[in-house]
């Protein structure tokens, strides 16, 4: 009896569960509900309606934004991914190296590094190199970011991994570095589809960074939906908001099936 | 065992390309940072004086020697406005960071305690608003906290207050905010460790006598301690700097240092004091920053 007491989900347990979860998600599903209120009032309900939907698809400068966002997403998620699982086979694989602890140190501050700091420093560097602010730069400051967390990602997946499975490869004549693009790196490539969307995601949901390394007239959507919630609720802000998490949602479904893919061939799915 | 040390030395040199990009892109501008923190602000594009000018030769670098000014820093030290904006900053963080542990930690155990096959469900839970945009969830609190947002109809309609209660530019609501966007970076490392603890350990606790309770106490949180650390970190550093969140949500009066470094860029654009400011905020983080490396490198190269 004992025993069974202490393995079991207790009411307190399952309270706290149901508590937090209901803290994480009511506010996303309250936005989601007042984007398709009919009513110029954000609170006042009018009904259903997708009119703000609309509103967004004839508002030129959103529109440009959300594709100067995307633009970046897409491009700085995929050098990140190159240059982060590059990072995460050095550290995983590579032993002691000099400027190995400079290495990792560098790869694991900006995870946690306030953006202010980084966003600023970026900038200084730009304007010191004399280059003309847009895409570019900003691009370059997001993969600085996203590719310390794909390094991260594809680092503990690997970590994970049974060497003996390359071991046994080499074994059967296959010199190292056909063992390792033969056998692990099939094994790691949905870490490294998790370690792209992520990336993707968070290039596509940074302000601040943004915000310090972009040039006038190339605004991202998060500049353009900031600068419209300073002045207050807006009911095509909740439309928009919508949009985003329509396709931060669709991304996270394709990761996790990506990884069941993955786990149905015996693996533990690692996404974060 | 031999072929796993000669595949070390193609991964060494996978090494390289990210090694260079975060050197040009991560480490070298912090030298910028601190260049311009000692120089003095102009009216010119860029906004500051240069401390050096390589073209003019030796000469020039060593007159610019003599001409480097920590005036930037006194000012940040004399002046009240900054003072105080590192301390609410460090207030704020630590605050939030003790709220979020009392409330990361029940969360935790409880999807640690989940049968093995929820559990999965319930991390991916976690995980989903940590992919969703910082902007859009503390933008869905302002649809509810604000003057006549659903949370004072709801307080209304209950006759709780009877009159709309000012939710928006306050401290609590900075506090809920912050709690709200950081809670997946509290229960993610806290539910790492609880999940790989031994349930025979709280067995063997309770069967020499142990109350439930004496045995979370003395057995299952000493040992959570790697993951509360982990998420201590993991929140109070970036909430030190944090920029949005008081922006949006707290009022004006009181600043925290992310606040005051972003209007003196911005706004004032003064980017020496920026510079100044934002070096300041480092010095305070380099020692939680080397805890959080090292809790980092330990937890990813002893997994192996």
């Amino acid at each position: 009896m004992t025993t069974r007491a202490v393995n079991q989900l207790s009411r307190f347990n399952a309270v706290s569960l149901a508590l937090g979860f209901a803290f994480l998600y009511l506010p996303i599903v309250i936005l989601v509900i007042y984007s398709f209120n009919a009513s110029r009032l954000v609170t006042v309900w009018g009904g259903w309606s997708v009119r703000w939907y609309s509103e967004f698809f004839n508002d030129r400068a959103m529109l440009e934004a959300a594709w100067m966002s995307f633009r970046v997403a897409a491009a700085s998620a995929t050098i990140a991914t190159l240059l982060g699982t590059l990072a995460a086979i050095a550290l995983a694989r590579g032993e002691r190296f000099r400027g190995r602890t400079l290495f990792s140190g560098m790869l694991y501050a900006p995870l946690v590094m306030p953006e202010v700091i980084t966003g600023l420093s970026l900038l200084l560097l730009f304007v010191a190199l004399n280059v003309e602010r847009g895409f570019w730069t900003v691009t370059i400051a997001h993969t600085t970011l996203t590719l310390c967390f794909v390094a991260v990602v594809v680092q503990s997946r690997l970590g994970s991994l049974d060497r003996s499975l390359e071991e046994a490869a080499m074994d059967l004549g296959c010199d190292p570095a056909r063992a390792f693009v033969a056998v692990t790196l099939p094994l790691i490539v949905p870490a490294i589809a998790a370690g792209w969307m992520l990336a993707f995601t968070l290039s596509l949901d940074d302000l601040v960074i943004a915000s310090f390394t972009t040039g006038p007239g190339s605004a991202t959507l998060p500049i353009r939906i900031y600068s419209e919630v300073r002045l207050g609720v807006k009911p095509e802000i909740n439309a928009i908001c919508t949009l985003v998490i329509a396709l931060i949602a669709v991304v996270i479904v394709v990761a996790s099936l990506a990884s069941k893919l993955s786990s149905a061939r015996g693996e533990s799915a690692a996404l974060l | 065992m031999s072929g796993r040390r000669i595949f070390t030395r193609p991964a060494r040199s996978a090494a390289i390309a990210p090694y260079l990009w975060m050197l040009l892109f991560f480490l070298v501008p912090f030298g910028f940072v601190l260049k311009i923190s000692l120089s003095q602000a102009a009216i010119a594009q860029p906004p500051y004086l240069p401390v050096f000018d390589l073209t003019q030769g030796v000469a020039s670098i060593k007159a610019a020697f003599a001409a480097l000014s920590s005036d930037n820093f006194r000012l940040l030290a004399s002046d009240d406005l900054y003072v105080l904006s590192y301390l609410r900053s460090l207030v704020v963080a630590l605050v939030s960071t003790s709220i979020l542990l009392v409330i990361g930690y029940p969360i935790a155990y409880g999807m640690a305690r989940l049968p093995k096959r929820w559990q999965g469900i319930a991390m991916m839970l976690v995980i989903v608003p940590f992919w969703t945009s910082f902007l859009i969830r503390i933008y869905a609190w302002i649809n509810i906290l604000q003057h006549d947002g659903l949370l004072n109809k709801i307080l209304l309609a209950l006759h709780l207050v009877s009159a709309p209660v000012v939710w928006l530019s306050t401290d609590s609501a900075m506090y809920l905010g912050i709690v709200y966007s950081y809670l997946p970076f509290m229960i993610l490392p806290l539910y790492a460790t609880l999940s790989k603890m031994e349930p025979a350990l709280l067995e063997a606790a309770s069967d020499l006598g142990a109350t439930p309770l004496q045995a979370f106490w003395r057995v299952t949180f000493p040992l959570s301690l790697p993951g509360v650390g982990a998420g201590v970190l993991l929140c109070f550093i970036p909430i030190v700097g944090e920029f949005v969140i008081p922006d949006l949500l707290a009022g004006s009066n009181s600043m925290m240092i992310g606040q005051t470094l972003w209007l003196e860029f911005f706004a004032n654009k003064d980017w020496p004091v920026a510079s100044a400011a934002a070096v300041v905020l480092l010095m305070l983080l380099v020692g939680p920053l080397v805890l959080y490396d090292r809790l980092q490198r330990r937890q990813l190269e002893n997994a192996r």
